[in-house]
């Protein structure tokens, strides 16, 4: 009895849910499938609270479209993130997936995604094979190629006059990559690489050696919690003042700034936004996000904004149509017509970003150390695996 | 020269404080035969207790003295409740309760205070480097952690072989029911040695705090280490513990050091590189092994042990 009731209650929300349908717009499901927890769980959260401050601008719309978004965290943990998705797909039935932060889940997701044909906008991670030969015609980053603010970090060392450079980086690929995006734009000498365990502590060890090599800049990768220590205790070796520290953006964000303290001052970084670009979008975004969550923004957080108001101007575009106009949702999305909080924006033929880089220093303002733009380092820069890719 | 002596002193930095860890783990183990895999998190409440001593009072030497007593609280607490009920039991429970006590506690640090990281800054007299040879500048910091650490083992060895109570942990590791026979409380021992043990670890993680970020999950790291250190040494001895502390704290370091550079003059350039980074990461493993297979009771174990 109880059960038959249950069906039946079911049939009647299930139609009433029908006959609703043909009065208000079915909200577009986006699924977002992200990095909560974990030591690198501030980059998801900044990337969600971004993109969710863009759809709260619109009262849960965007281009005037109503959206649901949909937020799972995957613990940096591909098994939990192929479970998340599969649920998305099946069971909820999204149009755009969304969210990924490191490269070891993009590889896992985005196929998922692209083979069950809906549209794979990716806010943060976004390693070369999919820039280059496996790219795809439903495959968007709004971030950067993974290589692209280490490329910076060798331009900018480059810029700056630095002609003895060492690079550190734990031993693995992510840390070989940045090494070799560092070299591909690099026009000094490098007098030394040193190459450390993933989740090393202590860098007595490597630093008497930088000490000893007497280089005009130190460029590391080191993520999380090894760079917050790296620095610091590089910084209480002094020597700071005699090798300059070149890093990527990732490796200098305010978090990372907040952690470290003083021993911050005078890094040089890389990054394609920063809280004092001067535009519209960026005024907006800052305002937004420092009422809202009483806090900086990080990078992630700009890409969080950009991915979603990139999705605006294609649903807007389009309608609130995406998986019944795919071509006409994918050309929208190809335009990029949105304001940037970055300046400007627009897609390669790989559907990765072209866009302009700076460097930053961190200087102390109103006893909070934070990130000033020196210079910008390149101006429409794209990734150095576009040729590869068949899409044109 | 100059780039060997710093990189000495460094390994033999390295060493004692993986001492400071280890001795209460080996204590723990050759006396009360508990595998504690939750030392490292005592480790971990050390570096915490003295960053946020350092929040309160915005001195790093309240936020030191912090650690003592909130190490040895959160000690005396994990005996009463938990390790108590594991002495007779198997080492399989008890590696599994202690396991479980890490996760526990790491979940109730993220509760109280976050994911990030917290910062910890050293007081301006100590974050200078002081030139101890001509041309060798050393981090003063890093001297005094050589320094405490020495004086420590100096006291534990006073303590293990020059007091009465250091004779009843003699021998309770080697003769444990015959001191049991004689009317000793051994409870209260045990108690009084896993206090030891947490005060140990919590000064080495408030050492820690300033050199390295104050995470959760940041006793795990050195737990490892600290395990190698004293089956190299042989298990429950306290100059064993020593001994392989300074030993895994030199190759460790030395191979960091030198080993690529040196692979570099037989080896084409890329090549040397991720091997020498490779085998430096493992020699302290590579080390353990070779110890443990011409050598499995460990280099200086406890002497007359009947267990």
């Amino acid at each position: 009895m109880k059960k038959l009731l249950q069906t039946l209650l079911g049939t009647l929300v299930l139609g009433l849910g029908l006959a609703n349908a043909g009065f208000t717009q079915e909200p577009v499901k986006i699924g977002m499938v992200t990095t909560l927890s974990t030591g690198g769980g501030y980059l998801g959260q900044d990337v969600r609270d971004g993109f969710l401050l863009a759809v709260e601008e619109e009262d849960g719309k965007l281009g005037g479209v109503p959206v649901e978004v949909l937020v799972e965290d995957d613990g940096r943990n591909p098994v939990n993130g192929r479970q998340i998705v599969k649920r998305f797909l099946d069971r909820d039935r999204i149009s755009i997936l969304t969210g990924v932060i490191f490269s070891n889940i993009s590889p896992v997701v985005a196929p998922m995604a692209l083979k069950d044909g809906i549209f794979y906008i990716s806010p943060n991670s976004a390693p070369s094979t999919f820039a280059g030969k496996e790219c795809h015609e439903n495959y968007f980053v709004v971030s950067w190629q993974n290589d692209t603010l280490h490329e910076a970090a060798g331009m900018g060392a480059t810029e700056l006059g630095y002609k003895k450079a060492l690079l550190l980086a734990p031993n693995y690929q992510a840390g070989k990559d940045a090494l070799a995006g560092f070299k591909r734009f690099f026009k000094g000498e490098v007098i030394d690489e040193i190459y450390v365990k993933l989740g090393q502590n202590d860098y007595a060890a490597e630093i008497a050696r930088i000490r000893a090599a007497k280089p005009e800049m130190v460029f590391q990768f080191l993520p999380g919690g090894m760079g917050i220590n790296f620095l610091k205790q590089y910084s209480q070796a002094g020597l700071m003042k005699d090798s300059a520290m070149v890093v990527s953006g990732f490796s200098a964000d305010i978090k990372i700034l907040n952690a470290i303290g003083d021993a911050g001052s005078g890094i040089i970084s890389t990054s394609q936004w920063n809280h004092d670009l001067d535009n519209a979008a960026n005024q907006q975004f800052l305002l937004g996000f420092r009422s809202k969550f009483e806090r900086e923004p990080t990078l992630y957080a700009s890409q969080g904004y950009d991915t979603a108001k990139l999705i605006a101007s294609a649903l807007k575009a389009t309608g609130g149509k995406v998986l019944e106009d795919k071509a006409g949702f994918r050309e929208a999305l190809k335009t990029a017509k949105f304001a940037s909080v970055r300046g400007n924006f627009r897609f390669a033929s790989n559907q990765h970003p072209i866009h302009d880089l700076y460097i930053r220093e961190v200087v102390k303002k109103n006893g909070q150390m934070q990130n000033r733009i020196l210079r910008k380092v390149a101006t429409d820069h794209q990734d150095a695996y576009v040729q590869e890719c068949g899409l044109r | 020269m100059i780039l060997l002596i710093e990189q000495l002193l460094n390994g033999l930095q390295f060493g004692v404080f993986l001492f400071l860890v280890s001795a209460g783990l080996t204590l723990i183990f050759g006396i009360m035969g508990v595998i504690n895999l939750a030392h490292g998190s005592l480790y971990m409440v050390g570096a915490y207790a003295t960053a946020i001593g350092m929040q309160w009072t915005g001195s790093f030497w309240w936020g030191l003295l912090m650690a003592l007593p909130a190490a040895a609280f959160t000690g005396w607490l994990v005996e009463l409740v938990i390790i108590r009920q594991l002495y007779r039991r198997d080492h399989l429970d008890q590696v599994l309760a202690t396991f479980g006590l890490i996760l526990f506690l790491n979940e109730l640090t993220t509760i109280c205070f976050g994911r990030a990281p917290l910062f910890l800054s050293l007081p301006e007299t100590l974050s200078i480097s002081v030139e101890i040879l001509p041309g060798l500048l050393y981090p003063l910091y890093r001297l005094l952690i050589i320094g405490t650490g020495l004086l420590l083992a100096f006291f534990l060895y006073l303590l293990i072989s020059h007091t009465r109570a250091g004779m009843l942990l003699r021998a309770g590791t080697t003769h444990r029911e015959m001191v049991e026979a004689l009317g000793v409380n051994l409870t209260l021992l045990n108690t009084g040695l896993f206090v030891l043990g947490a005060l140990l670890a919590g000064f080495a993680g408030a050492l820690a705090g300033p050199l390295i970020s104050v995470e959760v999950g940041m006793g795990e790291n050195v737990l490892i280490l600290c395990f190698v250190c004293i089956v190299i040494g042989g298990l429950g001895s306290i100059r064993g513990a020593l001994f392989g502390a300074l030993l895994i704290g030199m190759v460790d370091t030395l191979g960091r050091a030198f080993l690529a550079s040196g692979l570099r003059l037989i080896l084409p350039l890329d090549f040397a590189d991720s091997i020498g980074a490779a085998l430096s990461s493992m020699s302290v493993y590579l080390l353990m092994a070779l110890v443990l297979i011409f050598r499995p009771q460990g280099i200086l174990p406890v002497l007359g042990r009947v267990r």
